[in-house]
């Protein structure tokens, strides 16, 4: 590592383009050219999380929690699935003491102005992240390919410790292929089942090919129950990987190696 | 420490601080969209996001061709009783008559007998009723269209921007855009099922509109006036949206 950031000496023209153009006021810049210096931390502070993703995934966060908020307090006032079999009932979504304790009842017109305002924010988010993926080239790393379900399984197995040795993977291994690519086509079915229950008569095309207009409902709810699931998963994941990989996700880079001497 | 691990730091504390920037943002652009939470339980904020919804539902969604799906006699399902404002006071069906006011008129031009509308063409049509709150329920409707009954009655009214209606008591009322009231669906209904409305479901006649939610499907309707206005609404008044179009 330390070779990376050793001798390079700037030529005098070098520094002085630099200095007209570039990082006025920044320290460095006057003991060193700004582009010597980012060439190496380009080199040693590898980008793994583009600066694009870290913000759509951020963003998303405050906006999903409002949807999933919203869309409880609407949800409530016709509360009618359910887990069971028959007239079976093994849970109930949601029971009162759910309600009480998240004072989520009685609410219906103030989920509905939340949800019809941060939908907008929430499609917005989700079509620059895709976009920008597409664009980037960074869907490669994201989406699943050929082995991705035989690997997948290995991952599972070995989180669950019933197998030694992780199958060859890129940035993401093929769980993580599967489920980020998963979730942004949830969002995308979010977006669909939800334009087909908010206007069921103007896209009735739309209502009638999702099963109709309870159907879509019932759609639109598992699909969030969806992403609840997914938190829970990912909260856990990102605990078990540790600061360094959480971090990652904030400043966009592996935190470098501290080195023994000399420090 | 060498200085790729001093640019390391400053870029970790340069990107949680925005974090930090961020999250303090988003607490405090919260809190500025819910300020002026009035009576309504509705920040003017929500409501001028729910207006420009209603612009955009409506100049680039709406369409008279565009029609509620239509159910089979067999689809039609038991239906429920949901809401009761405007219903209180005893009615005498003999004594009804329905009052229009047509664009600009400060009083009634005239009143009509159950009778006399139903003269106008019949319209029947199998179509769910969909609550605000989330179920919905199938129902066989019959009726005569609003708008062949503003078009013999109220002849230019059409080009106002709303139609008020109300119960005879005023204690429930709609607001609806005429484009909507005028919607080939929308029907003046005097009977459910093959049988004339009870007065639970609004008799003598109610309104039944497959483009909104059950909540302008306004029952026992007592005036109806066109307005450039919008007219006052029970349930708007309380922080739900004011167009509800479906």
């Amino acid at each position: 590592m330390a070779s990376l950031f050793g001798g390079h000496t700037p030529t005098v023209g070098e520094s002085e383009a630099i200095s007209k153009n570039d990082c006025i006021g920044n320290k460095m810049a006057v003991l060193r050219p700004w582009s010597s210096i980012r060439k190496e931390l380009i080199m040693t502070l590898p980008t793994k999380h583009p600066l694009a993703i870290r913000w759509a995934h951020w963003v998303n966060f405050p906006i999903l929690t409002l949807m999933i908020w919203s869309g409880l307090l609407i949800y409530w006032a016709n509360d009618v699935y359910r887990v069971g079999v028959g007239s079976v009932t093994a849970f109930h979504f949601f029971p009162d003491w759910f309600y009480k304790l998240t004072t989520l009842n009685n609410r219906l017109s103030e989920g509905m102005a939340i949800h019809f305002l941060v939908m907008w924010l929430f499609a917005v988010n989700g079509i620059l992240y895709v976009a920008y993926t597409l664009i980037s080239g960074e869907w490669r790393l994201l989406f699943p390919d050929r082995n991705s379900p035989k690997d997948a399984l290995a991952v599972v197995l070995y989180d669950l410790k019933l197998r030694k040795e992780l199958p060859p993977q890129e940035k993401y291994n093929a769980a993580q292929r599967i489920a980020y690519t998963s979730i942004l086509l949830m969002g995308a079915g979010s977006l669909i089942t939800g334009f087909a229950i908010y206007k069921p008569t103007q896209v009735a095309w739309l209502t009638g090919l999702l099963g109709g207009y309870d159907m879509a409902r019932w759609e639109h709810f598992w699909l969030t129950m969806g992403y609840v699931a997914f938190f829970a998963v990912h909260i856990a994941q990102v605990a078990k990987a540790g600061w360094n990989n959480f971090q990652s996700m904030v400043t966009g880079f592996d935190q470098p190696a501290r080195e023994a001497a000399g420090e | 420490m060498n200085s790729i691990q001093q640019e390391a730091s400053k870029r970790s504390r340069r990107a949680f601080l925005t974090l930090g920037a961020g999250a303090v943002g988003v607490i405090g652009g919260w809190s500025w969209l819910n300020r002026g939470k009035g009576l309504t339980g509705l920040a003017p904020a929500f409501r001028s996001v729910l207006d420009a919804n209603e612009k955009v539902a409506s100049s680039v969604l709406f369409s008279d061709s565009h029609l509620a799906p239509q159910f089979a006699p067999g689809d039609i399902q038991e239906m429920r009783v949901n809401g009761s404002e405007g219903l209180q006071e005893e009615l005498d069906l003999a004594e009804w008559r329905l009052k229009l006011l047509p664009r600009g008129a400060k009083e009634p031009s005239r009143e009509f007998t159950v009778e006399e509308i139903k003269a106008l063409p019949r319209v029947e049509h199998i179509t769910s009723l969909k609550c605000i709150e989330g179920w919905s329920v199938v129902q066989k409707w019959a009726g005569v269209r609003l708008s062949d009954f503003t078009r013999k009655y109220a002849a230019g009214s059409e080009a106002a921007s709303y139609v008020g209606i109300a119960t005879p008591d005023d204690e429930y009322n709609v607001g609806i855009d005429t484009p909507s009231a005028m919607h080939p669906q929308t029907l003046l209904c005097y009977e459910m099922n093959g049988q004339p409305l009870t007065s639970d479901h609004g008799a003598p006649l109610r309104l039944v509109i497959p483009v909104k939610y059950g909540v302008k499907n306004i029952k026992r309707i007592g005036t109806i006036q066109f307005a450039d206005q919008r007219p006052p609404d029970f349930w708007a008044n309380l922080g739900y949206d004011y167009y509800c179009g479906l």
